[in-house]
């Protein structure tokens, strides 16, 4: 296995980087150390205590799972040798269990050997009801996870499970040891703080310190399984400042080689890259950008009712007029902007996996401001009192436009206000703080759930690769009201029976390509019935040394997931 | 000191004493000279403010500044929002005097229009905070009866955090304003209060701490003796002699203000991203510092020029105010 | 004075419970959420269920009991327990940071000396610049000196550390490359070489906020001075023929004294506080940045816990300098 592993890794090293194949192999710990900038720090360093990105990648260092997706969103074998199917005999006929086999001679850092008691303990840790568990949702239709033998885990569902690859799987759900957080299950979880913050993991570094959203010490893990790995003897976690400090750090000064969530105007980035010290890439995920479109009427005159589904929106239930909007927004103009290498214009809510991509609507990337005139003429809406904004019934085309703060998300705002005020709709912005609108506080006016204004921009996508549960989310039982405290993903509150039944269709589908079919279906029912407004396809940007080799971005995983073959370009 | 009254509220004569009375000789000559003090005084402060070189440049440029923000977008008619992405980044030049932003609109408009905004923030919740600061500052320096609960109030509002405590004030009146005098008027409202209201403690311990001091002096005392009441004593006595620190805690109010507006609307607690201050267009060219220098610079020379001229002005009335420099 | 200042001390305990019950009630109306920092893809009955484990379902009088008696009983019993290796903390439940999960003191602790190193060394060296610079402008008021030190104390005070900050980076750490951007926490001084290394990582933070300071309190000093040199009791000094020296150094700065006094001391706590915008800048890490990302992630009981030993320190230094007064000027008495 260990050989097996060890050429994935290189012939995907080779292709990357042919250049420098000399450095990538020697002895470990050759290259001294690796400074890494996460300019918003990580507050812990177990995952599933936090269920923030940073403190995911910060663990990844650490913490490993059975299986990883690499950069194309493939499935790649980690902590064992192959991927159960139904054809190797791993997955169950009737997919309601999963058998996964530990590689051999797997070990924790501190020397101990990795066995299934460590799978089945992780399950019970994360799946106790007082613990709080951030990645609960990995082990959601779960029914038992039992050790066989040392090296034989079982995961059991309760029900057929047609994507089998989710407990244990991606640098969220990774194994944690049995014989340090054993004391630590249900509500003494966060009292464990020595744990929480230096857990011991099979991964190729080790915690020296870890000082909460501040810095992180790592040395490399003297017992790991991979010969000459990791190249770096010791990695330097910083955070704190702010992008464009991190951007800085790494472009121009070299103080630091790679540098984590660069969203930066492009221009900016690209001044800096011009240094000659680094170079920014991109990793593409299922990051889209979007406008949702209220369903329910927001007015502020409706008391506790606004913005739920006792009243429709007086007119953007016409998809015509959500049609009109997009047609009116210049795209590629967006990208230009806002996000350069780290956006593409998409008309889709679910713009990746390529087997889900659906391209019924691609008309929208050209920008057609005539058409959208066109349409909202179609649709009734015309300038009658000559004061360059659109009416109908002695109603005036004119809409609240939010999001969170954020300079990017404001000059995009700014664009999509003159561009629709250019095709006679008034757009008044607002921007609320991200821990006001991203928080679940059922008090606040301002949360995203809550959508008291006509449309809201903010980013959503999926972890893992597997669409099925956020395509349920715009079901119409998963519309936010106050009986359901403001909770529930349907945020646009678009209900439609027929969208209900095709994602209860899918839930019973095997046959990927027949899901394939499904998913794009339901884009389309999205986009086209005027629920959504999908604007870029975001990608994820960070900037690494040009002296930093091996580096391979992926949004399916901890950006990190490879840090084990990183190395120092000589 | 211990067994004398601390104020002269107690006085039973207090209050009568402003009010003239014709035949009472003492009561006549003090009416008229309050009759004619303020004009002659007027023109005293206006001959020795003329004397500063400083202050007269100061306030030139003050009114300078005024009067652009005011009647600048009568000669550059541009609207700060527009934009016109073809032009963008494009330095300066004679249609756009001092070049274009990232996303094509016209710097000097934006100019105009954020001066506007951090000028009258600037202004009022200066105001504010010095209504208040010199307020409490006197009442508990002169009053010891007041002087506990009213410093401990100072302790209370030091310590309050600022942010949450803005967050809440948005939470609450935001709403409500907005529906009842507009969305702009009412997040310049809650801005001016959010300002004035977390800045008004350093003045009012400087003040109380002076007062104290001045109230051992000997005119006090005499003033005191013959039985002036808290009132008079107050505004004819205290004031001016505590006018000095007031003067700076203004000048640096005013630059304090227009930075904190900076500050909120940075973290989307200030005006809407579309609404230019000169806070806003500094913190957002900070990040084009390398590229475009001139778009840090035109706001940062704006907000430390206007704050350059309050603070000659305020030097010269300082000094203008003071009657033992006016006699000399 | 000593009965003026238990006294004081006496009145500042319901003081301060009454500031500690109205941060608390202030952070509850505010709005924010622990869970907003968690991805969107975290379902909803998750979060639900991660609010629970933090305790936020139980209800505000028992959170505020819990916080009262875990902030004067647990931690000063976890103190003495540190310092003399003592258990009569053993098991009591500390006050844990909603972000990091452990006990917020240890943070506190963690990042007391970068903000000490940094920023209160620049309230050091920035009173220690202001104060002869007040009382030479004062002195010759409207001379060169003057009139270059009002400028550029305005413009210093007038630039917000977010631009002077990075452009004292872009010149001294990009185009010179003489100083480091990032100052490191960790760094141990333990020699010379140490220190020198820790010089240069302090001092562009410490020269920015060091500005922002002396030009602060420069203009206080000075114009605290002028008003003094005008007074009869200097000229009645001169006229005695003392020297220019005593009578300025000696008469007119001790009475100068008072509200720079207030001002200085009023300015201490805000060392603890940290600087939020410079440390950021300059990713020193302190207290500062700790309580703005505890505020942006809503993560109430440190941000209680911080702004509460503020509150502590404020009150205290606010008596601090009403007990000063009294000694600069034996006119004022308390009692």
């Amino acid at each position: 296995m260990k050989l097996k592993t060890v050429l994935i890794g290189a012939t995907a090293l080779a292709a990357i980087a042919p250049m420098a194949h000399a450095q990538e192999t020697g002895e470990r710990g050759r290259n001294g150390q690796l400074n890494i900038f996460y300019w918003q720090a990580p507050s812990t360093l177990n995952p599933y205590l936090s269920g923030g990105t940073k403190e995911v990648e910060a663990a990844s260092l650490v913490l490993e799972p059975l299986v990883r997706f690499s950069e194309t969103g493939e499935l790649v074998p980690w902590l064992v040798d192959e991927i159960p199917t139904v054809e190797n005999g791993g997955v169950s006929d009737d997919l309601t269990s999963i058998t996964w086999t530990l590689s051999e001679g797997v070990t924790w850092s501190d020397g101990t050997p990795l066995t299934a008691e460590d799978a089945v303990f992780t399950w019970q840790y994360c799946t106790d009801p007082e613990g709080g568990c951030a990645q609960a949702s990995y082990f959601d239709g779960v029914e038992n996870v039992e050790a066989v033998d040392d090296r034989t885990i079982k995961v059991t569902f309760s029900g057929p499970k047609p994507f089998p690859y989710t407990a244990f799987v991606g640098s969220e759900s990774p194994i944690i040891q049995k014989a340090q957080f054993q004391d630590c299950l249900g509500a003494k979880a966060p009292e464990c703080t020595e744990a929480n913050f230096n857990p011991i993991g099979t991964g190729p570094y080790v915690v020296d310190e870890f000082r909460p959203n501040d810095v992180i010490s790592y040395s490399a893990n003297e017992n790991f399984r991979e010969e000459g790995k990791p190249a770096f003897a010791s990695v330097n976690f910083k955070g704190g400042g702010d992008a464009a400090a991190a951007a800085r750090a790494v472009l121009e000064t070299g103080e630091y080689d790679y540098a984590w969530n660069l969203q930066l105007a492009p221009e900016i980035l690209t001044n800096m890259e011009a240094a000659g010290l680094g170079t920014v890439v991109a990793a593409y995920g299922t990051s889209v950008e979007r406008i949702e479109v209220n369903q329910t009427d927001p007015d502020p005159s409706l008391g506790d009712a606004r913005s739920t589904t006792e009243h429709p929106h007086p007119f953007l239930t016409d998809p015509r007029v959500v049609q009109a909007l997009s047609k009116a927004i210049d795209r590629q103009l967006l990208v230009d902007i806002g996000y350069g290498a780290a956006g593409q214009p998409t008309c889709n809510i679910l713009p990746a996996p390529e087997i889900y991509a659906s391209t019924a609507n691609d008309d929208c990337l050209t920008y057609d401001p005539e058409g959208a005139k066109a349409l909202l003429e179609e649709a009734g809406w015309t300038d009658t009192d000559g004061d360059g904004i659109r009416d109908k019934d002695g109603r005036k085309l004119s809409v609240l436009y939010q999001t969170s703060t954020n300079a990017v998300r404001q000059d995009v705002q700014a664009i999509i206000k003159q561009e629709w005020e250019d095709i006679g709709v008034e757009t008044e912005l607002r921007n609320i703080d991200g821990s006001v609108f991203f928080g679940g506080d059922p008090s606040s006016p301002d949360t995203f759930q809550k959508f008291y204004a006509d449309l809201e921009m903010y980013t959503n996508n999926f972890s893992g690769v597997d669409p099925e549960s956020y395509m349920a989310s715009w079901k119409c039982s998963e519309i936010p009201g106050p009986d359901s405290q403001w909770q529930g993903q349907n945020i646009p509150r678009f209900c439609s029976e027929e969208y209900d039944a095709l994602v209860d269709k899918l839930s019973q589908t095997v046959e990927l390509e027949q899901r394939g079919e499904i998913v794009k279906q339901l884009n389309d029912m999205l986009v086209q019935g005027g629920a959504l407004i999908p604007l870029i396809h975001r990608g994820n940007p960070a900037a690494h040394a040009k002296t930093l080799g091996g580096v391979k971005m992926s949004d399916w995983d901890s950006e990190l997931w490879n840090i084990k073959d990183w190395y120092r370009i000589q | 000191m211990t067994d004398r009254p601390d104020h002269t509220d107690d006085v039973p004569v207090a209050g009568n004493e402003a009010t003239p009375v014709p035949f009472n000789p003492v009561g006549a000559a003090q009416s008229q000279r309050l009759i004619e003090a303020p004009r002659s005084q007027l023109r005293d402060v206006w001959d020795q403010f003329k004397t500063h070189k400083g202050a007269l440049f100061g306030a030139g440029f003050f009114v300078f500044i005024l009067l652009a923000v005011l009647l600048g977008p009568l000669l550059w008619p541009l609207e700060p929002t527009f934009i016109d992405i073809r032009a963008r980044n494009s330095g300066p030049s004679l249609t756009h005097p001092f070049g274009t932003d990232q996303l094509g609109r016209d710097i000097l408009a934006r100019m105009i229009a954020g001066g506007r905004t951090s000028l009258a923030v600037g202004l009022t919740a200066m105001a504010l905070a010095l209504f208040l600061g010199t307020l409490i500052g006197v009442l508990s320096g002169y009053f010891r009866r007041l002087d506990g609960i009213l410093m401990r109030l100072t302790d209370l509002f030091l310590a309050l955090p600022l942010l949450p405590l803005l967050l809440v004030m948005m939470l609450l009146f935001r709403d409500s304003l907005r529906a009842a005098i507009g969305p702009e008027t009412g997040i310049f409202l809650l801005v001016v209060l959010g300002i004035g209201v977390t800045s008004w403690m350093p003045t009012a311990r400087i003040v109380r701490g002076d007062v104290l001091a001045l109230k051992e002096r000997e005119f006090v005392l005499a003033a005191r003796s013959i039985g002036t009441p808290a009132r008079r004593m107050i505004t004819r006595h205290i004031l001016p002699n505590v006018l000095s620190p007031v003067m700076v805690s203004a000048t640096l109010g005013i630059a304090n203000a227009i930075i904190t507006e900076s500050a909120l609307s940075f973290l989307g607690l200030g005006f809407p991203s579309d609404y230019p201050t000169w806070g806003s267009l500094l913190r957002d060219g900070t990040d084009y510092l390398q590229s475009y220098p001139e778009r840090v610079i035109f706001p940062g020379a704006a907000i430390s020029l206007t704050v350059l001229a309050v603070n000659y002005m305020g030097d010269g009335l300082r000094d203008a105010l003071d009657p033992r420099i006016r006699g000399r | 004075m000593l009965t003026f200042a238990l006294r004081r001390i006496l009145i500042s305990i319901p003081t301060l419970l009454v500031i500690s019950l109205a941060i608390f009630l202030l952070l509850e109306l505010a709005p924010g959420d622990p869970m907003s920092q968690v991805p969107l893809t975290v379902p909803d009955e998750v979060k639900q269920r991660m609010r629970e484990a933090l305790g936020m379902g139980e209800p505000i009088p028992v959170r505020y009991g819990k916080w009262l008696l875990q902030f004067f009983w647990v931690e000063p019993l976890n103190l003495i327990d540190h310092w003399f290796g003592t258990t009569f903390a053993a098991g009591e439940q500390r006050i844990l940071s909603w972000q990091t999960r452990s006990p917020v003191m240890e943070i506190v602790a963690q990042r007391m000396p970068q903000t000490l190193w940094v920023v209160g060394m620049s309230y050091v060296v920035g009173v220690l610049i202001a104060l002869p610079i007040g009382i030479y402008s004062a002195y010759r008021q409207y001379s060169v000196f003057d009139q270059a030190g009002t400028f550029v104390s305005m413009i210093g005070y007038s630039v917000p550390p977010f631009f002077s900050g990075v452009l004292v980076i872009v010149i001294f750490s990009i185009q010179l490359q003489w100083f480091p951007s990032v100052y490191d926490t960790t760094h141990v001084v333990d020699s010379w070489d140490s220190f020198v290394v820790q010089l240069r990582q302090m001092i562009m933070p410490v020269m920015v906020l060091a500005l922002q300071t002396t030009a602060q309190i420069s203009r206080f000093m000075r114009a605290s001075m002028l008003d003094n040199l005008g007074q009869d009791y200097v000229r009645t000094a001169r006229a005695k023929g003392m020297s220019e020296a005593v009578v300025v150094l000696r008469h007119v700065l001790r009475n100068s004294m008072i509200p720079v006094v207030t001002v200085i001391a009023l300015g201490v706590p805000g060392i603890f506080g940290g600087a939020i915008i410079t440390e950021q800048v300059f990713k020193v890490n302190g207290i500062g940045q700790l309580l703005i990302t505890a505020i942006q992630g809503a993560d109430l009981p440190m941000v209680q816990t911080l702004t509460f030993i503020f509150a502590v320190l404020i009150v205290g230094f606010n008596l601090l300098a009403d007990i000063l007064y009294g000694l600069l000027d034996p006119r004022i008495r308390y009692d």
